[in-house]
């Protein structure tokens, strides 16, 4: 699903994001990529879902290489990948429902299908009675259910999360966790970035660690 | 397939209609735009229309064209009428009236004002007069000439040709056209500026929108689309604010204008807002807010990326 081959980013100021990295993330896998903050977790990310292009190497999702996607493709391929930010990236002057349906109107569907996947995906995050209600007024935790709502609504075949958990204390940390098992469990590809080293020792999984841009370790 | 263009439209029109709304839920800041941009389309437009009325008075007075050849006193009747044949088969006379001094004497005793005068006199003081009209195709320049030759005659008093005012109105309604049209690009260059930026001021404020967008892979056109549909509105609303500011201001001045009009026993009735104006003003706001939208949405879009 996902292969990094020899991939280098150096960013513009000479720092480096990643260096010679080399991963592999089957079809239906659950992965989790760990290291301190500034080792090129979000980095990674970036470049799986076309925010960044790689220096050298080859970054393949789904056998695409990505890193050489010309621009105009670039809104298909995201839209083909879920994504979940640490600070969710909800639209606050727009009501839960309206945030969760944004891709699905992105990708137009019609009105009847936004609907009622939209419910199904709330449903699935336990939220289906707050619909009608703006962000602000629900939790951290609950907000970050809304925004995982919205990364599954199109029924994406990978999922990528960047500190999902960031802000969470870890007993909702937990449950944010076991609501990503819950959606992996039915099929979907997912690569969550974590420095949560106490969380997933409570949960095992496969893990990719990185150290400055290196892979330092990588589960089998 | 079928669904699939059905939803294409129901989204741009969903579009086109938030896009309104967006307009209508800052009523204050959306009417200000649309004020100026209508009075900015409104004045070229408003000029326009009183040149035309212009033109339409200078052709009332085409027939000052006509020029009276007046002959000296005591020249006999036969040598007016063979003059006013000479001058019938002239190329550029269309016909020749002749006035005899009798019936212009009784003419002027049948006026108010001179009435009284007519009888002081013993004789006949007036002379024949012949009034000339010249072809429509006749130039300015050959008519001269032919005034200049008539007037260098013994039996010819003088020749009174009225026609370069006429020509002078018309040069400067050619000028004043002229202005209208620079007066006009400019005005509208104006509104594509003021709509460009309005636009750009929305595009800033819904930036976390357009990168929650894009991050979810909105394409280009997505983003854009809300943005063009503002412009469009923009223009429609700065057009309609032209013309309801045009009808009240024509309405305003053609009570004074037919006054003046009668004044100088014309009939002349004053023209209102021409269909092709109206139709201009209406085109120009619409290119404006669409060309203002789509210049603001090229500079100021693509500078969005995403950031996580």
């Amino acid at each position: 699903m996902i292969r990094f081959e020899n991939v280098t980013k150096r960013y513009a100021g000479g720092q480096d994001g990643l260096r010679e990295v080399n991963i592999g993330v089957e079809q239906g896998e659950l992965v989790f990529l760990t290291g301190h903050s500034g080792a090129g977790k979000s980095t990674l990310l970036k470049l799986i879902g076309a925010l960044e292009r790689p220096t050298r190497g080859q970054v393949l999702v789904g056998g695409r290489n990505i890193g050489r996607l010309p621009p105009r493709q670039i809104p298909a391929h995201r839209r083909q990948i879920g994504m979940v930010f640490q600070d969710h990236k909800l639209l606050p002057d727009r009501p839960i429902f309206d945030n969760v349906a944004l891709p699905l109107i992105i990708a137009g569907l019609g009105q009847r299908e936004v609907q009622r996947r939209v419910r199904a995906a709330l449903d699935q995050v336990g939220l289906l009675k707050r619909e009608r209600q703006q962000p602000g007024t629900l939790s951290t935790g609950e907000q970050q259910r809304v925004g995982i709502a919205r990364a599954v609504v199109s029924r994406p075949r990978l999922l990528i999360a960047d500190e999902p958990t960031g802000n969470l204390d870890p007993e909702l940390s937990l449950e944010i966790m076991q609501l990503f098992g819950r959606l992996n469990e039915v099929g979907v590809t997912t690569l969550i970035a974590t420095h949560d080293l106490a969380l997933l020792d409570r949960l095992g999984g496969r893990r990719i660690t990185l150290s400055k841009g290196q892979v330092v370790r990588a589960d089998n | 397939m079928n669904l699939a263009i059905g939803n294409y439209f129901v989204r741009h029109a969903q579009s086109c209609l938030s896009a309104l709304g967006q307009l209508c839920r800052q009523p204050a800041g959306s009417l200000l735009t649309i004020g100026v941009i209508g009075v900015a389309l409104a004045l070229p437009a408003g000029l326009s229309v009183l040149v035309r009325n212009g033109e339409a008075v200078a052709g009332q007075w085409e027939s000052a064209r006509d020029f009276s050849v007046y002959l000296q006193p005591g020249i006999a009747m036969d040598t007016a009428e063979a003059l006013q044949q000479e001058l019938e088969s002239s190329a550029d006379v269309a016909s020749v009236v002749l006035i005899t001094a009798d019936e212009a004497l009784a003419q002027l005793a049948d006026s108010s004002e001179y009435g009284e005068v007519v009888g002081v006199f013993d004789d006949n003081p007036l002379p024949h007069r012949l009034v000339v009209r010249p072809r429509d195709d006749a130039v300015p320049a050959g008519l001269a000439t032919l005034a200049d030759g008539l007037e260098q005659r013994d039996e010819i008093d003088l020749v009174r040709l009225d026609t370069a005012w006429v020509a002078r109105l018309n040069a400067i309604l050619d000028l004043v056209r002229r202005t209208i049209l620079l007066v006009a690009s400019i005005l509208t260059a104006g509104v594509l500026v003021i709509i460009g930026n309005t636009i750009r001021l929305d595009i800033q404020n819904r930036r976390a929108e357009i990168e929650v967008s894009k991050l979810l892979g909105a394409s280009d056109a997505f983003v854009r689309r809300p943005f063009l549909y503002a412009g469009f509105w923009y223009g429609l609303g700065g057009s309609l604010a032209a013309l309801l500011l045009l009808i009240v201001g024509l309405l305003l001045l053609s009570g004074p204008a037919t006054r003046l009009s009668e004044l100088y026993g014309g009939s002349f009735q004053p023209l209102g807002l021409a269909g092709s104006t109206a139709l201009g003003v209406l085109g120009g706001g619409l290119v404006a807010g669409l060309g203002g939208a789509w210049l603001a949405v090229a500079r100021h879009l693509a500078a969005i990326e995403p950031k996580i």
